[in-house]
């Protein structure tokens, strides 16, 4: 076998991997896995899903998180689901809320632990089975879940 | 564990969507956190609520540690008909919790 050949292959394969990564983390992470078994490889679409998380958050136990579909939620048309994702949690699949046409509003309200500042997506699921998306970056001071206090 | 349940408008019109909110006293435990002499405590998070509206269900979560101790959760129903709304919960060592408040709904 022609070593340095086999390198060079080698080395072009990952560095195909790492940009066709990079591209896909542009639109929230298609190669994701976490976010691909929850897709199946459908495209996630920028836009209808509105996620509201404080700019800066002193304590990250407990931030406020507010999740909005637009969407007319009618027996026909409405949100199946809404994923929460972290990008620096240790657990990174957050939440996920399943509502359905008897929801009347696409809106989740809660409170989430940060493991430091990081970038939150929110990937809604709509009944006619497209995928949209939207994310939020939150500086925070005071990590949780990591200390060991 | 208890819990506490705001459905506002009380009462509400037929065919009006109402908001729900729950708040549920429990610790949600990492597991990353440890006790004064060294050792990890065990992983508690409740891992899935479910809400019943007369029976049907109308909201459901999987939750995990990322989700804040005394989990708070708000959400939406349309409001068809008086009767109950009924919260269960199951967290990760098995321990089950129930809840439930009346919904009234007039003409």
């Amino acid at each position: 076998m022609n070593q340095p050949g086999r390198r060079r292959f080698v080395a072009g394969l990952a560095g195909a991997i790492a940009l066709v990564s990079r591209a896909a983390r542009a639109q929230t992470d298609q190669l994701d896995p976490m976010v691909w078994v929850f897709t199946r490889g459908v495209p996630v679409q920028k836009g209808r899903v509105k996620l509201e998380l404080p700019l800066l958050a002193d304590n990250g136990n407990s931030v406020p998180l507010t999740v909005t579909v637009d969407s007319p939620m009618s027996a026909t048309d409405y949100v199946k689901s809404i994923h929460l994702f972290s990008e620096k949690n240790p657990v990174r699949d957050m939440a996920r809320f399943y509502l359905g046409p008897r929801g009347g509003r696409a809106k989740v309200v809660t409170r989430v632990r940060l493991a430091g500042t990081q970038t939150v997506t929110a990937i809604a699921a709509l009944s006619d089975g497209s995928f949209w998306w939207d994310s939020a970056h939150v500086q925070v001071t005071l990590s949780a879940c990591m200390d060991e206090s | 564990m208890s819990a506490r349940i705001r459905v506002v408008p009380a009462p509400a019109k037929r065919g009006e969507v109402v908001e729900v909110s729950i708040l549920i006293q429990h610790d949600m435990e990492t597991g990353y956190r440890r006790d004064d002499e060294g050792r990890v405590i065990p992983r508690d998070c409740i891992n899935l609520l479910t809400c019943r509206y007369n029976g049907v269900e109308v909201f459901r979560a999987d939750l995990s540690s990322g989700i804040s101790a005394n989990p708070y959760l708000q959400f939406y129903t349309v409001a068809v008909a008086s009767g109950e709304l009924e919260f269960s919960w199951i967290d990760d060592l098995s321990v089950q919790g129930a809840a439930r408040a009346g919904i009234a709904v007039s003409e």
